[in-house]
């Protein structure tokens, strides 16, 4: 009896959540399918028709497509490299004992929690600017030309803050990581006479594949949708130099109301994004069974 | 002899740490001391460090010239609102799924986290065009309505890692008892739940603070949060920076410190329980 009362309650205490969220998934899901087979321009209302896979078509076609993909891959490469290689080698720092490692690890920790609009700014105006910035100081200091980053290396530059953000994740984790790898396995391995780089490639890394591989699956889910700091870096420029498909889908829709042919671009998006999201639930699933 | 060579080994290991350290944090600590300079200062060559007249002068003129102040309600309303709804609509989801299991819970937990995979701009568009036939672009409410439910999964998961930590033979006991469903909730369970609901609520202020997708696409002057009134001084007006450091210090400083309580919790939270 007392169950069967408590599983009713249970449903009901669920549902409120369940139904948003089917809710927040089914209807705009729908829309962006509906429209992405629309001829649909924001700025000539009432003129929607039918048009099939065109505007896949026009998307598909569009050179600023390969374009938007090839630079969404670089973003998403280039941070993930700098991100877990950095982080591995952070967290076997941060690791070992030494003089205020409480301090440290906070300053480390903290431009996670610098928000996207400010860390792009600052890091384009005070550090990145050839004639004002920090960085166009020091070249002058060594009698360097100062590099224009944003405009000679938009997509680069774009890597580099955003790397900036997602290193103390990938720290963090990987240290939370390490911390629980057992220090008699070590010792008994230092003891049997093996190396740095043998224990490292031996006994560390594969004790962290895990925790690396849902670092990577978790950025690249956050990665894919870089928006903001392109927004108020480069615009997507110079030219696209530096759009992403996220950006490019904002630019088609929003900039230029061609509602169609954005719509279709989301599809690729989601299509995309869920390619990597199926890998990333078979992990952690698994992890709910255990 | 041992022990020398490990105090040196320390003694470099903590040189290295601490340099590398204060790299990563360098452009926040430097935000934070242009944020005192004047503008003429702020780009000064060579760059000045510490010796320069301290004023405040730009935090006053931040809040005249764009009343800051507004903006800095809008993402405390817009981050703890959406938060707190969130969190009345995940305990109650989180406790059913974590104290009275059923064969589907597993999958309604997958689900969930999926519909946090879906890319934002694969919505946008439909999001902003119902939005702005409601009347609902440009509103606080409207924010807190998108925020609630992007973060939704992230709150009902780590609540739900959290709850399952909780022992479910207490619950038992208080059952046996006679304690009903409500006195059960009321004194055995919430006590325990508190610290994981604090940290959840923690780390989903930071995540709603910070959140900058929707803020840009989904505000203009009225309801811009933080983030949204930052990205304007992507304009001419980001070359004043003096100007722009106070604005910035203001908004990275309250979740600076929220972000140092939560550290563990952010490995939780952003791994959906996958590492911990």
């Amino acid at each position: 009896m007392a169950t069967q009362h408590s599983r009713a309650a249970a449903r009901v205490m669920l549902s409120p959540a369940v139904i948003l969220l089917i809710l927040w998934m089914i209807v705009p899901l729908g829309l962006t399918l509906y429209f992405s087979f629309l001829r649909y321009n924001l700025l000539m209302p009432g003129m929607e028709e039918w048009t099939g896979f065109a505007n896949y078509r026009f998307f598909l076609t569009d050179p600023a497509f390969t374009t938007a993909l090839v630079n969404t891959l670089l973003l998403v490469g280039g941070v993930l490299l700098i991100t877990v290689g950095g982080g591995i080698c952070l967290a076997l720092l941060l690791d070992q004992p030494f003089w205020g490692q409480g301090v440290v690890r906070v300053l480390v920790i903290a431009p996670f929690f610098v928000m996207p609009t400010v860390s792009a700014l600052v890091w384009k105006n005070m550090f990145m600017d050839p004639v004002n910035g920090l960085f166009g100081y020091v070249a002058r200091l060594f009698g360097a030309q100062p590099f224009e980053w944003l405009t000679a290396a938009p997509l680069l530059s774009i890597t580099l803050i955003v790397a900036w953000q997602w290193l103390p994740f990938a720290t963090l984790i990987l240290l939370t990581a390490i911390q629980s790898l057992s220090s008699e396995q070590l010792e008994a391995a230092e003891m049997d006479g093996a190396r740095f780089p043998s224990r490292f490639l031996w006994i560390i890394l594969p004790h962290l594949a895990r925790a690396i591989t849902v670092v990577i699956l978790i950025q690249t889910i956050f990665l894919l949708s870089v928006f903001a700091e392109i927004l108020v870096t480069t615009n997507g420029g110079p030219g696209i130099a530096s759009t992403n498909l996220t950006f490019l889908v904002y630019a088609e829709s929003l900039l230029r109301f061609d509602v169609g042919t954005g719509s279709a671009g989301g599809v690729v998006a989601i299509i995309l994004a869920n390619i990597v999201a199926i890998f990333l639930m078979r992990m952690i699933g698994r992890n709910l069974d255990a | 002899m041992a022990r020398a060579a490990s105090r040196s080994r320390t003694l470099m290991v903590t040189i290295i740490a601490w340099l590398i350290g204060l790299a990563l944090f360098f452009p926040i600590l430097w935000t934070i001391l242009t944020s005192f300079k004047t503008e003429a200062q702020a780009i000064a060559s060579p760059p000045l460090f510490l010796f320069f007249d301290w004023t405040l002068e730009n935090y006053g003129t931040v809040q005249e010239r764009s009343n800051y102040f507004a903006h800095f309600m809008n993402s405390v309303i817009i981050s703890v609102g959406s938060t707190v709804i969130g969190l009345v609509i995940a305990v109650p989801a989180a406790w059913s799924m974590a104290f009275v299991p059923r064969k589907r819970t597993k999958d309604v937990l997958m689900w969930m986290l999926s519909t946090k995979m879906l890319p934002p701009v694969g919505v946008l568009i439909p999001i902003y065009l119902i939005f702005r036939d409601v009347g609902l672009l440009d509103t606080r409410t409207g924010l807190v309505i998108v925020l609630t439910l992007i973060n939704l999964p992230i709150i009902v998961w780590m609540l739900y890692t959290y709850f399952r930590e909780i022992p479910g033979e207490i619950l038992e006991a208080a059952r046996m008892d006679g304690a009903s469903l409500r006195k059960e909730i009321l004194h055995v369970l919430t006590p325990m739940a508190v610290p994981g609901i604090a940290s959840t609520m923690l780390l989903n202020i930071i995540l709603a603070w910070n959140e900058a997708f929707w803020t840009l696409n989904l505000t203009a002057a009225k309801a811009a949060p933080l983030t949204a009134f930052i990205a304007s001084y992507s304009s001419p007006e980001g070359l004043f920076y003096a100007k722009l450091s106070a604005a910035s210090t203001m908004a990275i400083a309250p979740i600076l410190i929220l972000g140092w309580f939560s550290q563990k919790q952010l490995v939780r939270g952003l791994t959906f329980g996958a590492v911990k």
